[in-house]
C-alpha cells in the first residue's frame, strides 16, 4: 500500500506528488494518457504548423477515450481544451500566469468569496512561481502585493507593444509587463526561449514550462508513475467514510491500487465525472456529493478581442507569447478614463492583452494557399507585416445551471458514461465582453488601426479554463471541499484543481492551481 | 536571394535535426536509403525540379539547398522516405503518361502544368490522401516549409525569424529596418 495515490499528471498532480515525495512520502501517480517523449517536440511543432494535421493531433487528443457531449445551450469544444498525458494540458498551454486579486478572493469581482484570503495563498503563490519559472516584472500597479520579485526577469516589450504604449497613454490606459511561465534565461535545467514562435500548442525548446518537467523531478525523488492507466472509479469502505482503492485499467486489464490517502488531480471536467462515476450505496449521488454540488458551477473565462491593420510594419509572429497587458479595469470594469466613458451596471472582471502574433504567420499561410512561385511570395508579402490585435479575458460568474454531468446515453472506450458539458454564456459576461470591446476599440482607434475583426459577445469563445465543479467552502452544504482541499464528506480524499475555485476571477488559473496543489500537499502530509 | 547548404542546415535545425558533422557530413552516401523504391538520385532530382517551380524566381542555389534539406529529413526516417518515394513516383508516372518524360526531364512550365493538372494547388496536404494530396504533403508543402520556415525564405516576405525557426528573442523587440 502506498501512502498517497494521485490521479492525474498535469501541473496539479505533479506538484502534489513532488512535494509529498520531498517530505518522504510514498506516492504513486496514475495517469490516463501516455508519456509524450516518443515523438520529438520539433515534430509536434511541425504538426502544429502544417495543415495536414488536425490541432488535436499535436497532443493526440480525441477518439473513443475522449468522447464527450456538450448539450448546450452553448457548445463547449472540450477536446481542444485539454491534453491527456504526462504534463497534462500544460503541454499545450500558453503559459500566462497570474495571482488572483484580493477582490476575486473576497467575492467582490464575482461571487462567491473564497474561504481563503490572499495572505493564506501568498507563500504558495511564490513557491508555484518558482516551480514554473515565472518571468515577470513587479510593474503591474493593479496586481496584489508581492514580497519578492519573480524568479526570472520579464521578457522585454515587443516592438508592437511600443506602438500600443503610446496609443494607450493617449486614452488613459496603463500598460505593464505580462508574467510568463517561460524561461527568459536558462532556469531549473531548462533552456532559455529561442523564439520558435509556436508556444501554443508546443514549445520545442523546453523554455515554456510544462508539468512533465515537475513529473521528472518527482520521479527522481522516488514517485511511481503509471501511465496509460485511466482511473475508472474510487471505492470506499462500507460506511463510505474512506476511499480504500482506485480501480484503473492498464494493458486491457482492470487493476486496483490501495493507498492511505487519495488526491484527485484529473482536471476540472474529469474530477467531477470520476466522483459521479464512483456513486455507491453510501454515496448514492456520487462520491463526496452530499451537497449535490459536484459538477455544478462550471465556469470559464471568455475571450474578447479586436484587430486590424496599420499602414506601417508591426513585426508580428516572431514569438508566440504576450509581453504586455493592462489590468487597469480588472477590479473596476466600469471605470472611465479621461477619454473612455465610464459604464454603470453589473460587470465582471476582465483583463486586456496586446498580442505579438496578430495576423498570418507566413510559413503557415504558405502551406494553405492555392499558388506557388512568385505569386505565392507576393501574396505572403502582402498579407504579412501590418497586423495588430488585442485580446482579453472576461471572468464568467459561476452559475449552478452550468455543470458537468454524465451523459448516460453514450460511453467511452471503457464503457463509462461520457461527460456532458452543460454550458451557457450569461448576460453579465456578454455585457462585460462588450465593455472590453469598447476599450479595445478606443485604443485601436487611437493607434490608427483599420479595424477588421471583433470577437464580441456573439462570437466569443472559452479560454479552456475548467473551474468551479467541486467548489471550496467552509460549510459542507455549500461546497465539495474544505479550505484545505479535502472533501467535506470523505476523510482521505483531496482535490487539487481549478475545480475547487469558488470563482476564478478573470486571470488564467494555473498559477493558482499550482499554489493550491502545494497547499493541498501540506494538508495531505499533515494527515499522514 | 541565394540559398545555401547552410540555410538548409538552419531549416533542418528548426525541424529538430542537427547533424553532428555539419554541412560536410551531408552527402548522398551518408544517407542510408532503403534498397526498395527509386534511387536517391532520382528522388532528389524530382524534388529539386519541383522546387524550381514552387520557389520564387528570385531564389538561387536551389539544388544544393534541396539536396541538403531532403537528405537531412530522410536520414533515419524510413516511413517519411517511403512517403517521399511514393509521391515522387506518382509525379513521374503522371509526367510520363501526359508528357512522355519523367518529371525532372520536363521544362519548368511543363512541370508547373503537370502539378496543376494533378490538382495540387487546391489539394489539402494529407500524407494518406489522394495522389494530389500526397504530392502536396511530401513534395510541394515539404519544400515550402523548408523555405518559409528558414530565415532566408522568411526574409523574402518580411520576417527574418519565422515560426518554426529558433531565431532568438531579439528580433521581436526590433523595429523595422
Ligand atoms: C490552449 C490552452 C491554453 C491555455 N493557456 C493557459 C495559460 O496561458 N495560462 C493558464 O494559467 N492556463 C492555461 N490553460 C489552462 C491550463 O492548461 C490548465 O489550467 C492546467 O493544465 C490544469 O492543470 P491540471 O493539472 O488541473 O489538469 P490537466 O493539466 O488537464 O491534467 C490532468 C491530467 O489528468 C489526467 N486524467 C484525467 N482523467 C483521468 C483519470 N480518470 N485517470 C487518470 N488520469 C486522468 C489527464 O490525462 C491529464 O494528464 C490553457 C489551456 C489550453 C487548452
Ligand atoms: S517562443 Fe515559445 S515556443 Fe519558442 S522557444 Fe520561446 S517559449 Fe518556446
Amino acid at each position: 500500500m502506498t501512502d498517497v495515490c494521485v490521479v492525474g499528471a498535469g501541473p496539479a498532480g505533479a506538484l502534489v506528488a513532488d512535494r509529498l515525495a520531498a517530505a518522504g512520502r510514498d506516492v504513486t501517480i496514475l495517469e490516463a494518457g501516455p508519456r509524450f517523449d516518443e515523438t520529438p517536440d520539433t515534430e509536434r511543432m511541425e504538426r502544429s504548423i502544417r495543415p495536414g494535421h488536425a490541432p488535436t493531433e499535436v497532443w493526440e487528443m480525441g477518439g473513443p477515450r475522449d468522447a464527450y457531449s456538450a448539450s448546450g445551450p452553448d457548445f463547449y469544444p472540450l477536446n481542444v481544451a485539454r491534453v491527456k498525458g504526462v504534463g497534462g494540458t500544460t503541454n499545450h498551454w500558453q503559459g500566462m500566469v497570474y495571482r488572483l486579486h484580493e477582490a476575486d478572493l473576497s467575492g467582490e469581482n464575482n461571487p462567491p468569496s473564497w474561504p481563503l484570503s490572499y495572505d493564506d495563498l501568498r507563500p504558495y503563490y511564490l513557491e508555484a512561481e518558482r516551480a514554473f519559472g515565472v518571468a515577470g516584472a513587479s510593474d503591474d500597479p493593479y496586481a496584489p502585493p508581492r514580497e519578492e520579485p519573480h524568479p526570472l526577469p520579464a521578457f522585454p516589450p515587443s516592438y508592437s507593444d511600443s506602438l500600443f504604449a503610446e496609443a494607450c497613454e493617449s486614452v488613459g490606459v496603463t500598460t505593464h509587463a505580462a508574467p510568463n511561465a517561460r524561461n527568459s534565461e536558462p532556469y531549473d535545467d531548462r533552456a532559455a526561449c529561442v523564439g520558435y514562435g509556436t508556444c501554443k500548442p508546443v514549445c520545442a525548446s523546453g523554455a515554456k514550462y510544462s508539468a512533465d518537467h515537475t513529473v521528472r523531478q518527482a520521479e527522481a525523488k522516488g514517485v511511481d508513475l503509471v501511465t496509460q492507466a485511466p482511473v475508472q472509479r474510487l471505492e470506499t469502505d462500507a460506511a463510505g467514510e474512506r476511499v480504500t482503492r482506485a480501480v484503473y485499467v492498464r494493458d486491457g486489464a482492470q487493476r486496483t491500487i490501495e493507498a492511505e490517502q487519495f488526491v484527485l488531480a484529473a482536471g476540472g471536467v474529469e474530477i467531477p465525472r470520476l466522483l459521479l462515476l464512483s456513486a455507491s450505496d453510501a454515496h448514492p449521488d456520487g462520491l463526496a456529493n452530499s451537497s449535490g454540488l459536484v459538477g455544478r458551477y462550471f465556469h470559464d473565462h471568455l475571450f474578447a478581442g479586436m484587430g486590424g491593420t496599420l499602414d506601417e510594419p508591426t513585426r508580428q509572429n516572431h514569438v508566440g507569447f504576450i509581453t504586455t497587458e493592462s489590468h487597469q479595469f480588472y477590479d473596476d470594469p466600469g471605470a472611465g478614463t479621461g477619454e473612455i466613458p465610464a459604464r454603470d451596471g453589473d460587470l465582471a472582471p476582465f483583463k486586456l492583452e496586446f498580442l505579438n502574433y496578430a495576423g498570418p504567420s507566413p510559413v503557415a499561410m504558405a502551406l494553405r494557399e492555392d499558388a506557388w512561385g512568385d505569386e505565392l511570395r507576393d501574396r505572403l508579402a502582402d498579407a504579412y507585416g501590418t497586423h495588430v490585435a488585442m485580446g482579453g479575458l472576461v471572468g464568467q460568474p459561476p452559475l449552478a445551471r452550468n455543470r458537468i454531468t454524465l451523459d448516460e446515453s453514450r460511453t467511452d472506450d471503457h464503457g463509462n458514461p461520457v461527460p456532458d458539458v452543460v454550458w451557457e454564456i450569461d448576460e453579465k459576461t456578454r455585457r462585460t465582453i462588450e465593455r472590453a470591446n469598447e476599450i479595445q476599440r478606443a485604443i485601436l482607434e487611437a493607434l490608427g488601426v483599420d479595424i477588421e475583426w471583433t470577437a464580441g459577445p456573439e462570437d466569443t469563445g472559452p479560454a479552456y479554463h475548467h473551474m468551479g465543479t467541486t467548489r471550496m467552502s467552509r460549510a459542507p452544504e455549500a461546497g465539495v471541499v474544505r479550505p484545505d482541499c479535502r472533501t467535506h464528506d470523505v476523510g482521505n480524499l483531496w482535490v487539487a484543481s481549478s475545480s475547487v475555485f469558488p470563482n476564478g476571477g478573470a486571470l488564467n488559473p494555473t498559477l493558482t492551481i499550482g499554489a493550491l496543489a502545494l497547499l493541498c500537499a501540506d494538508s495531505v502530509d499533515a494527515s499522514l | 536571394m541565394r540559398l545555401t547548404r547552410r540555410d538548409a542546415l538552419a531549416a533542418l535545425s528548426g525541424a529538430g535535426i542537427t547533424l553532428g558533422g555539419g554541412v560536410a557530413a551531408l552527402s548522398r552516401e551518408s544517407v542510408d536509403a532503403s534498397e526498395a523504391g527509386p534511387s536517391l538520385d532520382d528522388t532528389l532530382a524530382t524534388l529539386t525540379a519541383a522546387a524550381e517551380v514552387v520557389y520564387p524566381s528570385d531564389v538561387e542555389g536551389i539544388e544544393a539547398f534541396v539536396e541538403a534539406y531532403s537528405l537531412g529529413r530522410i536520414e533515419g526516417r524510413d516511413e517519411y522516405l517511403a512517403g517521399v518515394h511514393d509521391a515522387t513516383v506518382a509525379l513521374d508516372e503522371t509526367a510520363l503518361s501526359w508528357e512522355d518524360a519523367r518529371f525532372a526531364a520536363l521544362a519548368a512550365d511543363r512541370r508547373d502544368t503537370v502539378l496543376r493538372q494533378l490538382g495540387v494547388p487546391t489539394a489539402d496536404e494529407d500524407p494518406d490522401g489522394t495522389r494530389a494530396e500526397r504530392v502536396r504533403y511530401y513534395v510541394v508543402n515539404e519544400l515550402l516549409y523548408a523555405l518559409y520556415a528558414s530565415p532566408t525564405g522568411g526574409e523574402l516576405v518580411g520576417i527574418e525569424n519565422p515560426q518554426g525557426h529558433p531565431g532568438g528573442v531579439a528580433s521581436y523587440q526590433r523595429g523595422p529596418r
